[in-house]
């Protein structure tokens, strides 16, 4: 009889604590202490629905989220500071609304100096850019460094004298994004040259531009160039114009310049979408001589189908580099090629690895 | 070196202009396979339980309506047939209008939707990647509001939502940048919610490479022949399927095109050798 | 001076954001997206300098009676009349300074601006991207001829991906079997698309990722200040 009440006594002691529910809040990983994980498992009890409640210091009881989930997982990234603690409580109902169980539990957050998840990003941005900026101080030796022939940017002086031979304006079109984007400022940087060249040779040159801050921006680079090559006279500033924001009313603006204008040379330099081919043939049909670049691999096809010479992805980054001849300049280039030979060799081990079925540097640099 | 004679390209532009047009008014029919990616999409729609809630987020603008509408309707239309939920929202401005758009073609194949319940409209939120960033932090937070200025608190639909966790799935419809890659990486690699999109044919090779064994995208609608084949596996031909016509007879003139320019420039090339001895 | 203390602040908010994008912690974590809103705020004001250099361009060809005036004409009534209307009545669920115009709204359907911009703006901008079907038919005749094994490679690949995205591809190969199944058009199609374009497209974005890298640090250190109007 003895031994069968403490059967019974530790049989129901094990049921009973079976039916706990676990309810674990952690602080989010690599972030600025703005979010807390909370994970619950209420598979052991009949719950149809759990809510989970917060309360901080010197404010009331919130509802942050209720979830049908047996097993869940919710980040609360709402009003929440790092270093205070928080009080949660979960309650388990079952389908009637009643409550089976609660769990209160306390937890804070804490604000990261460094995010764990990018250290291969870090490796390879640092490794990159200290090869960049040695060989850009190294260059210095006066040691001369070979760059590869690049057709489009050689061929900017032939086009510039056809144009004036021909004494038709050459047209510039710095790509169709904001000055954010690099692409914009790679196209302003081969509109100074462009300019000067255009200055020197005294033919006109027309700038319609898609965003209001590359106008500023142009307008100056175009002003500078024109001071440098010692005709400020020469300067129009009607020569740098805006259209419009639209993407195809700016085409529609362009097609119509280059109709009316018959430039002898048109210049794409920048960003592009859809309207890559649409500027590029009608550019072709009116006679012009073309030069495009961009580092929009979608766009690039259309370019090269439909443009006498083609930049294309880092030669139009490299063209400031390319044409100034500067020691520094080169020597950034020289530094961007190490960071592709270890693209290479990182590539190469990836395949072999991921062939041999060792996941270890796919998962070391993926970014999650 | 003499150039080959070109057929004045104003030729092939009626042509063109034939081919597209025609199809379009008569409608031919052409049988439709359809591919991997497509079918992916369509499982993951077809498989969602009823009741789930769908994030939609139209993110282009009318220059690349028709390409994305057309799957863009099949899709929403596949998501009522399921009695899934969805949640529109547009990282474009412009977005928002072809989201209204899309439910003012729908409303009276479902005349028993409500509004609110069944389905909500967000609006459009700029920031682009920031604010799906934010939305995954604290979703009504970013939208405490839906377009019409009612508050999200109020709206059935969106019990719960406080980030992606409630949210079944993550569909863009993408013409460019923000789009599906940004809803890839926080959607889907940040908060593991299945994600899947549509997108326009030529951005097609940029989207393919998340299609993986990660699964960061579940299938992918890539241009109008993709969304073609969705109409054809929700059964329901639509503007996609005539366009699909138009196109083939399209492609079809311009190979013809290229075998002529071909076939010109190596006789030519015959005449110049034998010319030449 | 004049150009020193742009490159001070280039240098110095350059190293931050790099820095911010490894740390968390306040005040770094929110650096970018700070920055990013003050560049909407700038780019906001800056949109009127755009709307002044359209109209003073516009203005000096219609004064001086250039060729084509008239359809400068058109364009500065087109943007008076679109500013005005949304101005006056609103778009959409906005009002404007006039309220909602239910009057005018209930005779066209719309808003007056929403009217022109789904019956006028619309149509123009699908217009305008319809052309890509005339000049892509255009491009490829004049550009896909074999004259080498490179061309040769492009025009085979580009045949094979246009058949496979229509419905004549399927009718080609579709009786094969199944043990040939993988030379299937629209598997040939998918298969280019996926592998080789996608791998050409990737090495591409990688040289040009670095080239944005050598630019940006180039920029970063002063070295390069085209962008300036300088050397």
């Amino acid at each position: 009889m003895k031994k069968t009440l403490i059967f019974l006594f530790i049989f129901i002691s094990c049921f009973l604590f079976s039916q706990e529910i676990s309810f674990n809040i952690k602080d989010k990983p690599n972030d600025d202490g703005a979010a807390l994980i909370l994970s619950w498992d209420t598979s052991q009890i009949e719950a149809s629905k759990i809510i989970i409640e917060r309360k901080a210091p010197d404010s009331d009881l919130i509802i942050i989220t209720s979830s049908q989930e047996v097993v869940g997982t919710f980040e609360d990234g709402t009003d929440i500071d790092p270093g205070i603690e928080y009080n949660y409580r979960l309650s388990a109902l079952d389908e009637n609304g009643k409550v089976l169980h609660i769990v209160r539990t306390t937890a804070s957050s804490s604000s990261q100096w460094f995010n764990k998840k990018k250290i291969s990003l870090l490796i390879l941005a640092l490794l990159i850019s200290v090869s960049i900026v040695y060989y850009i101080f190294s260059a210095k030796s006066g040691k001369d460094l070979y760059i590869r022939k690049i057709g489009g940017l050689e061929s900017m002086d032939e086009s510039v004298g056809r144009a004036t031979e021909m004494g038709r304006p050459i047209l510039f079109i710095p790509g169709t994004l904001d000055l954010d984007d690099m692409q914009t400022i790679a196209g302003l940087t081969l509109l100074r040259r462009l300019a000067q060249k255009a200055a020197e040779y005294d033919a006109k040159l027309i700038v319609p531009v898609c965003r209001s801050m590359v106008l500023s921006t142009a307008k100056e680079v175009v002003k500078e160039a024109y001071m440098k090559a010692g005709r400020p006279d020469a300067f129009d500033p009607d020569s740098v114009f805006y259209l419009t924001d639209d993407q195809f009313g700016y085409v529609a603006g362009v097609d119509g310049i280059i109709v009316r204008e018959k430039p002898a040379a048109n210049f794409f330099l920048g960003a592009f979408y859809a309207e890559s081919l649409i500027l590029a043939e009608t550019g072709f049909s009116s006679g012009a001589i073309q030069t495009a670049g961009t580092a929009m691999p979608s766009q690039l096809p259309f370019f090269v189908v439909a443009c006498d010479y083609t930049l294309i992805g880092e030669e139009l980054f490299a063209a400031s580099a390319y044409l100034s001849k500067d020691p520094h300049q080169l020597g950034s280039l020289k530094g961007q090629d190490f960071g592709k030979a270890i693209f290479i060799v990182v590539l190469t081990i990836g395949i072999i690895l991921e062939i041999s079925g060792v996941h270890f540097l796919k998962d070391f640099l993926a970014l999650h | 070196m003499r150039k080959t004679k070109q057929i004045d390209r104003r030729w092939l532009f009626l042509l063109i202009f034939f081919g597209v047009a025609l199809p379009l008014i008569f409608t031919i029919g052409l049988p439709l396979e359809t591919t991997k990616n497509v079918h992916m999409v369509y499982d993951l729609i077809d498989g969602m339980p009823k009741g789930s809630r769908a994030l939609l987020s139209f993110d282009y603008d009318p220059a690349s309506m028709p390409e994305l509408h057309p799957m863009a309707k099949a899709v929403v239309k596949h998501c009522f047939d399921k009695e899934i939920n969805i949640i529109f929202t547009a990282m474009w401005p412009m977005g928002v209008q072809m989201a209204d758009d899309i439910i003012e073609q729908l409303k009276d194949d479902y005349p028993d939707l409500k509004y609110g319940e069944d389905y909500v409209n967000l609006g459009f939120k700029a920031g682009g990647m920031i604010t799906i960033q934010s939305m995954g932090k604290n979703f009504r937070e970013v939208f405490p509001k839906d377009m019409n200025g009612s508050s999200i608190d109020e709206l059935p639909i969106m019990e719960g939502i406080n980030n992606f966790s409630n949210i079944g799935f993550v569909f863009s419809l993408s013409a460019g940048a923000p789009g599906i890659k940004e809803w890839v990486q926080i959607a889907h690699d940040a908060y593991g919610r299945p994600t899947s999109g549509g997108c326009t044919g030529v951005s097609a090779p940029a989207m393919l490479p998340y299609i993986n064994e990660q699964k960061q995208l579940t299938g992918l609608l890539a241009g109008l022949k993709a969304a073609a084949e969705y109409e054809t596996l929700i059964k329901t031909p639509g503007s996609a399927t005539k366009g699909m016509d138009a196109q083939s007879i399209a492609h079809l003139i311009i190979i013809i095109f290229i075998a002529i320019g071909n076939i010109n420039y190596w006789r030519d090339r015959k005449a110049l050798k034998k010319g030449g001895k | 001076m004049k150009r020193k203390i742009p490159l001070l602040i280039t240098f110095t908010v350059g190293i931050i954001l790099i820095i911010s994008e490894f740390i968390p912690h306040k005040p770094f974590g929110q650096l970018s997206g700070e920055l990013e809103i003050w560049f909407l705020i700038i780019s906001g004001f800056a949109i009127l300098l755009g709307q002044l250099s359209l109209f003073k361009v516009n203005i000096l060809k219609i004064q001086y009676k250039q060729r084509d005036w008239q359809f400068y004409v058109i364009t500065l009534i087109s943007f008076v009349v679109m500013v005005t209307l949304g101005f006056l009545w609103g778009t959409g669920k906005s009002a404007g300074m006039l309220g909602h115009g239910e009057i005018i709204t209930s005779t066209l359907g719309h808003k007056p601006f929403d009217y022109l911009f789904h019956n006028v703006y619309q149509h123009l901008q699908a217009t305008m991207f319809s052309l890509l079907a005339f000049f892509i038919a255009s491009a490829a005749y004049r550009a896909f001829i074999g004259r080498t094994v490179e061309s040769n490679l492009l025009l085979t690949s580009a045949v094979l991906v246009m058949l496979g995205n229509t419905t004549f591809g399927s009718l080609l190969t579709g009786w094969l079997p199944e043990s040939l199944n993988f030379l299937h058009l629209p598997k040939v199609s998918e298969f280019i698309m996926t592998f080789p374009t996608t791998a050409g497209q990737r090495a591409i974005m990688i040289g040009a990722g670095l080239g944005i890298i050598g630019s940006s640090l180039r920029i970063i250190l002063g070295i390069e200040r085209s962008y300036l109007g300088g050397e």
